[in-house]
């Protein structure tokens, strides 16, 4: 207990500490969570309507991308199966990099859905009444909730047995958890799938490709994210995963892209060639709908990124370190804009009632946004800063460190030579 | 492995870990400012916050209610003293609230005639009056579309039709409000069951318990329901002060409401507001097991249909035609309207 204070100690104080790009980034991402708090005290103070949202078009930009975040979260968890399942070595540091990200994400969801409540006072409502098993958001809320608790673990204690030197127990802490987690990473995508395609008034939603459409975009963005994210810890710590993980990473995400392009494919032809009444969400989208057309640039803008993707991904190019990484950054906007704003806002236009109201978000709706994605890439940071060490075996139980006592700013000797003695007394 | 940006100059002594700088006055007074910076920064971040109203906050008492279905009577009574104050210190006018249960043995239906409407949304108005709807900015229950002949597809209305003379005769007028349907999916989705249906078919809200994620907006087939995305405004001398508690007391800003067949009126033997109001008697309500009530006999002869019969939500909202079956047809019922033609 102990050893495990000191050791998260340790991180806190380490994640005070780095180089000036690090500071830099971090400087950044505050600046950024604190500038959407602004915002999101404006909405507080006068409530949803300083939002683009109405009662036509009643979700948004927050909801979007809460579902996009959603996919993610699941996405690269999943990566745990080549991992742990086939075994597959190289993965086993992308796995951790990903669950990271998992906790992350799903803290970035849950406020997501947070600044999208009317009255964010009553969300205790949520666990003293919860509508179960009817309500597909109660569901989300529980599959959510485990899904963090899940990876908090997972990664906690793998983090902190390797800072321990000790073999992680896989047969009775990791794998089981594995397992649940793998079911788990594909049930938060459904729940958030199913919260969107029960609605029968909506028949934007109401398919049963939405679904797997979900996992599919799931599977392309995640990787892609991880790849940048792993292209980052190599250049800020030298921490490289070997090759061999990060081209798995690219096989699958040039399957689950592929398969994604075919799924949306699908849906077109339905949507059009039927030439249904029931059309009009996806015509708005794609073509815009009796002279609006706001939607119709975005989504031709993520169709072409996606496309661009999966053609770098399909030629040898893509081996190449930034080649793949410019593939992946294509592809992440494409989904995000595909995901978010493509599939919640269309839905909305027309109304069940046949009248077309645009949406577009005002700056307060995205500075909150941006600032719950800063947050979040804060939470990641720090994360990712404080395992690192431990991961290369730079910070470990038998590091000389001079944990609690210094980060909380607790008195010590100021003469450096006398700081070894600090450490001593600490050390267990 | 070297580690080359995060642990740069500022990693003081580099110790095998490398992880923390040592400690100096310099790096004490770095971390002095930009512990008070952040602190001004978060300060700032929060000032938006001073323009918050004063009774914006719930009161101790609100934030403790319970589920309207879990209060006692006494703890009602409680909560509807204390709207009764608050609607009192906010409109300077003092309200009956009360609590109208539903009636046993009843089930109320609404069903409208579009033969006879004409568009000319008196009822839009004398629903926002009775149920004191917010007038800025302005919410309303009921939307009228203008209707060209000839097609049921509402994607053709017109919800902003402006005419100096209704009706106007190449169209008809659909009026559509919450239909209280028997299988609600707006009930269905609420994560926290702040919306449900009592046993005569209305689907009520509690306005202390919903949470404002539209889960349910999303949800209705029938653009029915609305949220407070402001605080809702009543001008001085435009507050009805006969409340019901679960029906048109005020709202605040941050939930959901709709249209519940004016229960407080209906559940005492009265008839709703926009049908009271209907200079062509092109509303009738009434109670679907008295079958010698208007609404019964409505559905037994005319020519009824329902709004999106096929998402399945099955509607308490009916609307029909003046033209009735022809006398030999016999007495189809409400659901069977459509085979029963000649």
């Amino acid at each position: 207990m102990r050893d495990y204070l000191t050791f998260l100690s340790r991180c806190v104080a380490l994640s005070f500490v780095g180089g000036r790009v690090y500071y830099a980034w971090m400087f950044l991402l505050t600046v950024l969570a604190l500038v959407g708090l602004n915002a999101y005290a404006r909405q507080l103070a006068h409530g949803l309507a300083v939002t683009g949202m109405t009662d036509q078009v009643s979700w948004g930009l927050y909801i979007g991308n809460f579902i996009y975040l959603d996919g993610l979260a699941a996405a690269v968890v999943l990566l745990v199966i080549p991992a742990y399942i086939y075994r597959n070595r190289a993965l086993r540091d992308v796995v951790i990099f990903g669950q990271l990200f998992a906790v992350a994400a799903v803290i970035m969801c849950m406020l997501f859905v947070a600044v999208d409540l009317g009255r964010p006072d009553r969300f205790l409502h949520l666990f003293a009444r919860p509508n179960f098993p009817d309500s597909m958001l109660t569901w989300d809320v529980i599959a959510l909730g485990g899904y963090l608790l899940l990876n908090i673990h997972l990664t906690g204690y793998l983090v902190f047995c390797q800072y321990r030197k000790r073999e992680p127990d896989l047969r009775r802490f990791v794998i089981p958890f594995v397992l649940v987690v793998i079911v788990w990473a594909i049930t938060i995508q459904a729940v958030a799938a199913f919260l969107l395609s029960g609605l029968g008034g909506r028949p934007f939603w109401n398919s049963a490709v939405v679904a797997p459409r979900f996992l599919a975009s799931a599977f392309a963005a995640g990787p892609a994210f991880m790849i940048l994210t792993l292209e980052c810890i190599a250049r800020g710590t030298g921490y490289r995963v070997p090759r061999e993980g990060l081209m798995t990473l690219r096989g699958i995400m040039t399957v689950a892209l592929a398969l994604h392009m075919f799924l949306l494919g699908s849906e077109l032809f339905t949507a059009f060639y039927t030439g249904s009444a029931h059309a009009g969400s996806a015509r708005y989208l794609f073509l815009g709908l009796d002279g609006h057309t706001g939607l119709v640039p975005w989504i031709w803008t993520a169709i072409a990124l996606n496309l661009c993707a999966l053609g770098v991904l399909f030629t040898p190019a893509s081996q190449n370190l930034a080649m793949l990484s410019g593939a992946c950054v294509m592809l992440i906007v494409g989904v995000w804009i595909e995901k978010g704003m493509g599939l919640i806002v269309p839905a909305f236009v027309p109304t069940p009632l046949g009248e077309i109201v645009e949406y577009a978000p005002t700056l307060d709706e995205v500075l909150v946004t941006l600032g719950v994605w800063g947050l979040g890439l804060l939470l990641y940071t720090i994360l990712v800063r404080v395992t690192v060490p431990v991961l290369t075996g730079r910070l470990t139980i038998d590091t000389p460190g001079r944990g609690a006592r210094r980060a909380a700013g607790a008195p010590a000797p100021r003469r450096p030579g006398a700081s070894q003695s600090a450490e001593e007394e600490i050390r267990p | 492995m070297t580690i080359r940006i995060w642990e740069g100059k500022s990693a003081g002594a580099p110790g095998p870990c490398g992880a923390e700088p040592g400690f100096t006055r310099r790096g004490f007074l770095r971390g002095a400012t930009g512990a008070v910076g952040g602190m001004a920064a978060l300060a700032a971040a929060l000032s938006p916050l001073r323009d918050l109203p004063d009774d914006a906050f719930p009161s101790l008492e609100e934030f403790l209610q319970k589920h309207y279905k879990e209060m006692t009577p006494a703890e009602l009574a409680d909560a509807m003293e204390r709207v009764r104050a608050e609607v009192e210190g906010r409109y300077g006018v003092v309200p009956t609230v009360r609590d109208y249960p539903p009636i046993e043995g009843v089930r109320f239906a609404f069903a409208l005639n579009l033969s006879r409407c004409i568009g000319c949304r008196k009822c839009v108005h004398a629903c926002v009056e009775e149920n004191n709807l917010s007038r800025s900015p302005e919410v309303q229950y009921i939307r009228v579309l203008e209707m060209p002949r000839g097609t049921m597809d509402l994607a053709r209305g017109d919800h902003h039709y402006d005419r100096a003379e209704v009706p106007d005769g190449g169209h008809y007028y659909l009026p559509v409000q919450c239909h209280q349907c028997a299988n609600p999916p707006c009930v269905k989705v609420c994560p926290v069951g702040a919306t449900w249906q009592e046993s005569d078919g209305i689907v009520v809200i509690d306005y202390d318990w919903c949470i404002g994620c539209r889960y349910c907006e999303a949800a209705c087939p029938y653009w029915a329901r609305r949220f407070n995305f402001a605080e809702p405004t009543i001008p001085d001398g435009g507050l009805n002060p006969d409340m019901g508690y679960l029906s048109n007391r005020p709202r605040r800003r941050g939930v959901v409401e709709k249209c519940h067949f004016c229960l407080h009126r209906t559940r005492r033997g009265e008839m709703p507001a926009c049908l009271e109001v209907c200079p062509v008697g092109a509303r009738k309500f009434g109670d679907v097991l008295d079958p010698q009530s208007e609404v019964s006999q409505i559905l037994r002869t005319k020519r009824v249909l329902v709004l999106k019969e096929e998402v399945g939500t099955l509607p308490r909202f009916f609307y029909y035609f003046d033209e009735r079956y022809p006398r030999d047809a016999g007495s189809p019922g409400p659901g069977e309207g459509g085979e029963a033609g000649p």
